[in-house]
């Protein structure tokens, strides 16, 4: 579901000098449908860079990635559009909503932009928040002025609206209390055996043992410097 | 995994732009611009005063003649239109929303008075139905039905730019022209309405080319993004992409000048 192969990435600052700062060569990696691969390294190896990479965020330089059908290093940008709506979620450490929208309508609008019935998208959206223990009493709210761990919930239950064929998921349970933390792990079991193919982070060692089928050391991607 | 979602769509673009250029004289409004735009896309056009972003919307929405270039719409030869037929097309398929709503509202009109008006210049002549359309849409905007009568220079700025927007969306326009539509505004109201610009695009599917300086207006509104420098296209993409991995040293410097809050 998802191929790497090859895949290269530089940032050239213009500003500073015109420097040319290679951060990935050589990265392949597979994920199949149903399977969870984590990504491991040190920070700054370039786990982030790589996952933003697969969702079309970063762009690459050379090589391979394909995610479904849709070769991301050559897609046009509506093809990484519709990729985004129909196949490739991504649950990122940080909310990104426009303020004052109710966090009902913040889950459910990936159902929406589907072109879901918007009562069934909100029941179900509902059904995920209750799920992550997001009490009633917030919904009709923004999530903007709630707490780290209730942001990071209803960026994971908006992340899961959809049942994507592909997820990325940086660092899921990350700032989350035991009893939400297994919730957020039985959600992302239930995607491998709907057969969702997923990538991730997941600094949560345990989590990583009992979710993650491989591991790759992206280590192994990082351009040795010129001497 | 058996059924995969298809992710390649094979539409037509609803508008489709290439070469377009104009000069003031010797100096370039806009120069080589090219570009398609999709049912249901938001493109932003980005850049600093003088970049040829007005320059541009002009040209496009066809209150400026360019010099070179071809613009089609689903199908058709704009530049190759006679007066009469362009006309049409900004009445019924096309609606352009300006940075001041003064510039496009009739102040001395009641506020349904200036939504029933759009639906009376394409034909509507009941007025029971036009009455009850212009409400409908001021409700879609979040004015409050008892204000109807009401004329806009009672209203907010906030108030007035959603009424301009009901005033242009009332004809169910395919194509919607947006300069700067969160410019004059509070960010409170600027949220509520990029909340309701979002919910018209999607649940309307429209397509629309929105200039703004605001980049994160762009983010959160537009899909896809074209940064202009001297009249020039410099770089287009995704909207994320082009904020987040900008390649041109134009975009750069414009992504690092923003302030953090």
């Amino acid at each position: 579901m998802i191929q790497i192969e090859n895949l290269s990435k530089s940032f050239t600052l213009h500003n500073q000098g015109s420097a040319v700062i290679p951060v990935m060569a050589g990265a392949s990696l597979i994920v199949r449908p149903g399977e969870c691969v984590g990504l491991t390294g040190q920070s700054g190896a370039g786990k982030s860079t790589l996952m933003r990479m697969v969702y079309g965020n970063y762009l690459a330089a050379a090589g391979r990635l394909v995610v479904g059908d849709l070769d991301l290093v050559t897609a046009a940008p509506r093809e990484i559009i519709a990729l985004r709506r129909h196949t490739l979620g991504y649950v990122s450490q940080f909310l990104r909503v426009v303020p004052r929208v109710p966090t009902l309508d913040v889950v459910a609008e990936p159902l929406l932009a589907l072109g879901r019935p918007p009562a069934e998208a909100r029941r179900h959206a509902e059904g995920l928040l209750a799920r992550l223990n997001i009490p009633e009493r917030l919904w009709a709210l923004s999530p903007t002025t709630f707490s780290g761990g209730e942001q990071q919930r209803v960026n994971i239950a908006r992340g899961f609206a959809h049942a994507y064929p592909a997820l990325l998921l940086d660092e899921p349970t990350a700032s989350l209390d035991a009893v939400n933390r297994e919730v957020v792990l039985t959600l992302i079991e239930e995607a491998k055996a709907r057969g969702a193919a997923i990538l991730g982070i997941f600094h949560d060692e345990a989590a990583r043992a009992r979710i993650c089928d491989r591991l790759v050391d992206v280590t192994g991607f990082t351009p040795r410097l010129a001497a | 995994m058996t059924m995969m979602p298809r992710t390649i769509t094979t539409d037509e673009p609803l508008l489709a732009v290439s070469g377009l250029t104009k000069r003031y004289g010797a100096r370039i409004g806009c120069a080589d611009v090219s570009f398609d735009l999709y049912p249901g896309e938001v493109l932003g056009i980005v850049g600093e005063s003088g970049s040829g972003k007005s320059t541009l919307l002009s040209c496009l929405s066809g209150h400026l003649r360019p010099d070179f270039g071809r613009i089609t719409y689903d199908a058709r030869d704009v530049l190759a239109m006679g007066e009469t037929e362009r006309r049409r097309l900004g009445r019924t398929d096309w609606a352009y929303v300006h940075q001041n709503p003064r510039d496009g509202l009739r102040m001395g009109v009641s506020a349904g008075g200036n939504v029933g008006e759009r639906l009376m210049a394409i034909g509507a002549r009941h007025y029971g139905d036009i009455r009850d359309k212009a409400a409908d849409w001021l409700g879609r905007v979040e004015i409050a039905a008892d204000r109807i009568d009401d004329r806009p220079t009672a209203f907010s700025g906030g108030m007035q730019q959603r009424l301009q927007i009901a005033r242009n969306l009332v004809t169910s326009p395919r194509l919607v022209f947006m300069d700067e539509p969160t410019g004059g505004l509070d960010v409170s109201v600027q949220a509520r309405l990029l909340d309701l610009l979002r919910g018209l695009v999607r649940d309307l599917g429209l397509s629309v080319i929105i200039v703004t300086h605001d980049l994160a207006v762009v983010r959160l509104l537009a899909h896809r993004l074209m940064v202009m420098k001297g009249g020039r296209v410099v770089e287009q993409g995704l909207t994320d992409q082009v904020l987040d991995d900008p390649q041109h040293a134009y975009t750069q410097l414009l992504v690092s000048s923003v302030l953090q809050v």
